[in-house]
């Protein structure tokens, strides 16, 4: 399947993956499953950093660090689809490692914005795996509006000085280096005058506040105060950075729509696999009907959930952005209800063992809360739907 | 359209679209607006016209009378049909016994019936149900007995959709009663309801129509000439029928009519001094089913794209679509229904029958879109419960 082929309209109902596409999902589900067993995970979350470098030169190794920017800079040349494939395998196992915010999120920033020389510096250091990156854009008073930017970017002589404050930023706390938004010009909430800067994270005026999400998966608060930028730190136009982070936004909807899919998948193996195996009053619990029925249910919110998406994947890319934004927001629903029904009941129907840190249903339930309350609640994207319906 | 179609396809629906425009006369036209209910003559009417146009058979291939289309341009002739609105070809006729006799049928079986279906020059109607053979249609005990070249049928139909309007009935009957399984004993008779020996008796449904009906079999005599397949296979022929054209059960285009109704009607209907449709509860509601029916139109294309790649083993996903598809239906005719507010509940529709002088007791449309979401009560209902739907999932994918 060819994401780019629904925006030139020669195919609608082609969901049949092409062999490259198959070969790339085969060796990320290898991989995972090699490396990314519920023990070994344990593992990788133990590391000082929260995640494993080991796993990471293992995805630069396959290609999957380069894998959506062009091959004139480094990349693989990948499409939506391809990383959907990516994060779907990477929701069933869980993968703690800096992925979502390395190569969608500040990987699309720099993919839609960045000059030929910021790319060709940049891509080449993501795809070998000695470069990560984290898109610092939220700030505590913003909750999810994205055009809510207070940090400041000053001109001065030969660049630019920038002061303010980023939180909840994913994987900031280890990233190389940061893509901050800033105002350069406007007041809070306008669109315009946002810009985005590429910042050495270690630079002086820079303190991280580093924890761990509900998740597991680190995350910072970023204090930037006098940071010291050079002219070419600027990434795209000045002023016009707001689009940039709506499009940074939609790609990490449609990825994390895909990885809550994986995810979604999981807790229904392991669910169903509980209801057979599970004995009280001597048989097993899923002969109970009414068990059986939630269980069709939460089949039934997971296919609805892997359309969407689906949908997001062949959309990330649609040139009309208004179409584009109605259909991320959908999905962003969509998905967000169905991953909640699938997590919820999951936990129900395991019962007790479904309420422990052990037990590995309740580590794919807080993955798909926290994707719910990233980039958007249903609430929010849903009342923008509201407000556009005509 | 947000999932883009190729150049010919959207070429197709154009056509389509068109057709429609020019071509549904224009009183059937304003009672589809209104959300009346199609009766026969009108759809008797409508359905000659899509046939002289080739199209009312929309599922059959060349050979026997229809277009030969894709399962993609099927979709999007159903869609087109649902919303436009315009009447639905007869269900019977077209989706089931069609079907049924290309696959079964013997070729004097074939040639007798199959363009008098598709020209509803016979109107077809559905036998299976009995008091005592619900979700559980198998235990159905409707005796036909051998007797030469003709059976003598005898027993009791219930749930029969119009019967009373009926030519035909095709009908599973009980040949074998000693059979070691109850599917095993099973024929599959296509009855001339002028036969001697037939009762129908209607029930009004809780939507104030008769619609459906009790039918009584009394020794009636039915020619073995007209059972379908062979004997005591009628069961595969059941399976084949209801396992038939499932994409289209998921009625999409039904759907996004009812919320194109409730957003139109909204504009003019006033709560708390403003325009319905300017509340952002209300608009909020139609945001969500419009999320929900975005992913089931997803998943119909997954089904449609299986279908395309050939996989002929029963796609799980026509659950979903099953499933969903009613549950999104009946959610948007209650929509419907709720625009309208106390002007939906006032019964009137026997005065609109009846060509009354008395004034119009509110619009039109909101007692209709009342007897539309009482009526669709029974799409989670009929065709097995989706109770029983969530049964055979349990089992069959899910392995419970």
């Amino acid at each position: 399947m060819r994401g780019n082929d629904v925006l030139q309209g020669t195919f609608v109902v082609d969901f049949d993956f092409t062999e490259e596409q198959r070969l790339l999902r085969d060796s990320v589900e290898r991989l995972v499953a090699d490396h990314y067993s519920f023990e070994k995970r344990r593992g990788h979350l133990a590391e000082p950093a929260g995640w494993s470098a080991e796993m990471w030169a293992r995805y630069a190794e396959l290609g999957l660090l380069g894998l959506p920017f062009a091959e004139e800079h480094g990349g693989f040349g990948g499409g939506p689809i391809d990383v959907m494939l990516v994060m779907e395998a990477f929701g069933r196992a869980l993968v703690l490692e800096p992925y979502l915010a390395t190569v969608v999120l500040a990987g699309t920033a720099l993919r839609l914005a960045g000059n030929a020389a910021q790319q060709a510096a940049l891509v080449p250091q993501i795809a070998a795996g000695t470069l990560r990156l984290a898109f610092a854009h939220g700030e505590r008073q913003a909750r999810y509006d994205l055009s809510d930017v207070l940090t400041t970017a000053t001109p001065k002589a030969g660049g630019w000085l920038l002061d303010g404050a980023k939180s909840v930023v994913a994987h900031g706390d280890g990233a190389d280096m940061l893509i901050v938004s800033a105002r350069t010009a406007g007041e809070r909430n306008d669109r315009g005058g946002i810009s985005l800067f590429l910042v050495d994270a270690n630079a002086n005026g820079i303190a991280r506040r580093a924890y761990a999400m509900r998740d597991g998966m680190r995350a910072a608060e970023i204090a930037l105060s006098g940071v010291e930028l050079g002219a070419d730190a600027l990434l795209g136009e000045a002023g016009g950075g707001f689009a940039v982070v709506e499009r940074v936004v939609e790609a990490g909807i449609a990825a994390t729509a895909a990885e809550a899919v994986g995810a979604m998948e999981a807790m229904q193996a392991l669910t169903l696999e509980y209801l057979k195996t599970r004995q009280q009053f001597g048989r097993p619990i899923g002969d109970n009907q009414a068990l059986q029925h939630r269980a069709t249910e939460m089949f039934v919110a997971l296919e609805q959930g892997r359309s969407l998406a689906l949908l997001a994947a062949m959309m990330v890319e649609e040139p009309d952005a208004e179409e584009r934004a109605r259909n991320l927001a959908t999905v962003k629903v969509g998905v967000g209800q169905a991953a909640r029904f699938v997590s919820q009941n999951a936990v129900q129907l395991h019962g007790g063992i479904g309420m422990t840190e052990e037990y590995a249903v309740g580590h794919y339930f807080r993955r798909v809360m926290v994707i719910e309350h990233t980039f958007g609640d249903t609430a929010h994207h849903l009342s923008r739907l509201a407000r556009e319906v005509a | 359209m947000d999932l883009r179609f190729t150049p010919d396809e959207l070429k197709f629906r154009d056509e389509v679209r068109g057709f429609i425009r020019d071509h549904l006369p224009e009183d059937i036209g304003e009672r589809m607006r209104q959300g009346r209910p199609t009766e026969k003559p009108d759809l008797v009417r409508w359905q000659r016209i899509l046939n002289k146009q080739g199209w009312a058979a929309y599922s059959w291939p060349r050979e026997w009378g229809g277009p030969g289309w894709s399962a993609v341009q099927r979709m999007i002739f159903l869609e087109e049909i649902q919303t436009a609105p315009a009447p639905e070809v007869n269900p019977f006729n077209i989706t089931m016994l069609g079907p049924v006799l290309i696959q079964f049928g013997s070729d004097a079986q074939k040639s007798r019936f199959l363009p008098r279906a598709a020209n509803l020059d016979d109107w077809w109607c559905q036998g299976f149900s009995e008091p005592g053979a619900g979700s559980d249609l198998a235990a159905l005990k409707t005796a036909a007995r051998r007797e030469g070249e003709d059976y003598i049928v005898n027993g009791q139909k219930i749930w029969t959709s119009t019967a009373h309007e009926a030519d035909w009935c095709f009908c599973l009957v009980r040949t074998d009663p000693h059979a070691a399984k109850k599917q095993q004993g099973i024929s599959f008779l296509l009855i001339d309801m002028q036969t001697p020996g037939i009762t129908i008796r209607p029930i009004i449904s809780i939507d104030g129509t008769h619609h459906l009906n009790e039918v009584f079999f009394d020794d009636v005599r039915v020619p073995v000439a007209m059972r379908i397949h062979d004997e005591n296979k009628g069961w595969d022929v059941a399976k084949f029928l209801l396992g038939n054209e499932r994409s289209g059960i998921a009625r999409i285009g039904k759907s996004k009519e009812r919320i194109n109704f409730a957003k139109r009607e909204a504009h003019e209907m006033r709560a708390d001094g403003r325009p319905l449709i300017e509340d952002p509860e209300f608009r909020r509601r139609i945001a969500q089913l419009e999320t929900d029916l975005k992913s089931l139109e997803i998943t119909q294309l997954r089904v449609l794209s299986a279908q395309k790649a050939g996989e002929s083993k029963q796609d799980p996903l026509t659950a979903v679509l099953k499933l969903k598809g009613t549950e999104l239906l009946q959610a948007t005719t209650e929509l419907a229904m709720d625009v309208g507010g106390p002007l939906a509940m006032p019964d009137w529709a026997d005065e609109l029958e009846a060509l009354s002088n008395e004034p119009e007791v509110g619009p039109v449309w909101a007692t209709e879109a009342t007897r539309s979401y009482l009526f669709l009560r029974a799409a989670s209902i009929y065709g097995g419960t989706n109770e029983i739907m969530k049964n055979i999932v349990s089992k069959a994918v899910l392995g419970l």
